[in-house]
């Protein structure tokens, strides 16, 4: 079996007090694309700069490329590219001219057209960054970062702030990326992010690991519970159910005997987006009306 | 590339970057080619009295350039580092092969150059409009002056950034630190109208010395002078190494707001 691209073992990072990362494991293969998944404050961020080696871990074991990143070299660096969560262009640059100077960095770049068909931006190579609308810029944000040809690519919330449109020309640049064959190292706090572009998942919240899998795995919904919804004279009445059939046939027989309509009656499952808010909140702060099982919560 | 190629590499989109801002031209290019035009419509037609009396404009052209070379570099590395700092251009490039050193060297050549274009630009529009000699003669010294005088300013100006915190913070505190002492250090107000308790004060920090060596290879003394007036030289170079010093310790790629 291939070696890992990233090994992370018992990973601790602590700010002052506070323990931002408490002690996590997992593993990236070759040619993976692998989400990272976490609400803001989780860790992601902490996790993937200490990947990166922009940041001390406090610790744990780390490998990325076969090194640890706080000794990383220049030799591993031509090896990473490197998407940052917020970082601006220079604004008096064309698209080919921030390319080609960070194409100047890198042993053998990767051809500065290539890139620009990469990432969708064709017809924009003479544009200023300081004209480009804000998914262009961070398209060629991406170019930068895939300039050098690297091996690992991290990209660190790549579409959050983006609109519908233009995340899914950035979803699209980021697919095109496993049919180079790249492996991709990607944190979002979106799940239908990840269930788009990821082979394997892997969800953190407040500093741990909470869930790994594969998307199909983890968006699992025939398991999870269903909830029955309906309004009863003006209130909205929502109950959590396994077995929603027996719950349905006795919350209807009832309502027919007693001559009552169940208004705007409907039996859901869990989207994605709820099991990941649900993996994700902690136990005091979830305030959905659904949290409070068992069945006939709201009555 | 290797690194001096690479430093050239890096200089040449700083040059194209800087070229096509338009506040780092105002700043650095426009505003000292008014301030020299201000001074010289103002005071043309006085004489100041020093070396035994000068034109006010042969005072001026080599204090502008002073202003202008410090402006070109630690005014102008101090606002956009701390631009591209907060707005993790830093940090981007630090995630890359390129060595640090190398970014640092090409900015700071840009510094230079665009320090050696105002020389030219200044000393131009001094010959031209107000008849103030260029002294071709001292040119080698000139440049040795303004060359040292611009290292060690740029040194200061990225020691500069660790101090301040955010964007919006930058030029005010460039700003508060250079203008009192253009006014304090004779760049602006002629020496022969400063009382000497002020001089003795502007003479605790570097804009003065170097002021004083660049007008010494700029205007030529009466007698046999030396061109260069090494003491001031040494004590900017002096500046310059505690810049570099700070710089080295202090100096951040990742932003410190956000």
């Amino acid at each position: 079996m291939a070696e890992p691209v990233i090994s992370i073992r018992g990973l601790r990072k602590s700010y002052g007090e506070t323990e931002a990362v408490r002690g996590i494991d997992l593993e990236v293969m070759p040619g993976e694309v692998f989400a990272f998944l976490g609400p803001n404050g989780a860790g992601k961020t902490t996790t993937v700069e200490i990947l990166e080696g922009y940041r001390r871990r406090s610790g744990g074991e780390v490998s990325v490329l076969g090194e640890d990143p706080e000794h990383g070299g220049r030799e591993w660096r031509e090896r990473i590219g490197i998407v940052l969560q917020s970082c601006r262009l220079d604004p008096y640059l064309t698209v080919r001219e921030s390319l080609e100077l960070y194409a100047g960095y890198f042993r053998s770049p990767r051809p500065t057209d290539e890139v620009i068909s990469l990432v969708g931006l064709e017809g924009k190579a003479e544009e200023r960054a300081s004209r480009l609308s804000g998914g262009q810029q961070r398209r060629l944000d991406v170019g930068m970062a895939l300039v050098g040809d690297p091996e690992l690519l991290f990209l660190d919330e790549p579409t959050t702030g983006f609109d519908p449109s233009a995340r899914r020309q950035a979803w699209d640049v980021i697919a095109g990326l496993r049919d180079l064959g790249k492996t991709v190292f990607l944190t979002t706090h979106y799940m239908d992010e990840a269930q788009r572009l990821a082979d394997r998942v892997t969800i953190i919240a407040r500093g741990e690991i909470v869930a790994r899998g594969t998307p199909e795995d983890l968006g699992d919904r025939e398991s999870q519970p269903a909830t029955i919804r309906y309004r009863a004279n003006g209130r909205e009445v929502s109950l959590r159910t396994a077995t929603p059939v027996q719950a349905l046939h006795e919350l209807t027989g009832r309502a027919l005997e007693r001559g009552e309509d169940l208004e705007g009656l409907e039996v859901t499952r869990p989207t994605l987006e709820d099991i990941y808010l649900e993996l994700t909140s902690s136990s005091s702060e979830s305030g959905e009306a659904e949290a409070a099982e068992p069945v006939e919560a709201a009555e | 590339m290797n690194g001096l190629a690479l430093v050239g590499h890096q200089f040449r989109y700083d040059q194209k970057a800087f070229w096509r801002n338009p506040a780092s031209v105002f700043f650095t290019v426009m505003f000292p080619v008014l301030l020299l035009l201000i001074f010289a419509t103002i005071f043309g037609s006085q004489t100041v009295d020093v070396r035994g009396g000068i034109k006010t404009t042969t005072y001026y052209v080599p204090a502008i350039i002073t202003l202008s070379v410090i402006s070109a570099t630690m005014q102008s590395l101090a606002m956009s580092l701390v631009i591209a700092r907060e707005d993790g251009r830093l940090k981007r490039s630090r995630g890359t092969p390129m060595p640090p050193w190398v970014f640092i060297a090409g900015r700071v050549g840009n510094s230079i150059v665009v320090a050696l274009i105002m020389l030219a630009l200044l000393a131009a529009i001094g010959r031209v409009l107000y008849g103030v000699p260029i002294p071709w003669g001292r040119l080698p010294e000139i440049v040795v002056v303004l060359v040292v005088g611009a290292a060690a300013f740029s040194c200061l100006g990225i020691a500069l950034t660790a101090a301040i915190p955010s964007q919006d913070a930058a030029a005010p505190i460039v700003n508060a630190l250079l203008l009192p002492l253009y006014f304090l250090s004779g760049v602006f107000i002629p020496d022969d109208q400063l009382p000497s308790g002020v001089i003795h004060f502007a003479d605790a920090f570097p804009i003065r010395h170097f002021f004083e060596a660049f007008f010494d290879a700029y205007v030529p003394a009466n007698g046999a002078a030396a061109a260069i007036s090494w003491g001031n030289l040494a004590i900017v170079a002096v500046w310059g190494v505690v810049g570099l010093l700070l710089a080295v310790r202090f100096f951040r790629w990742t932003p410190r707001s956000g």
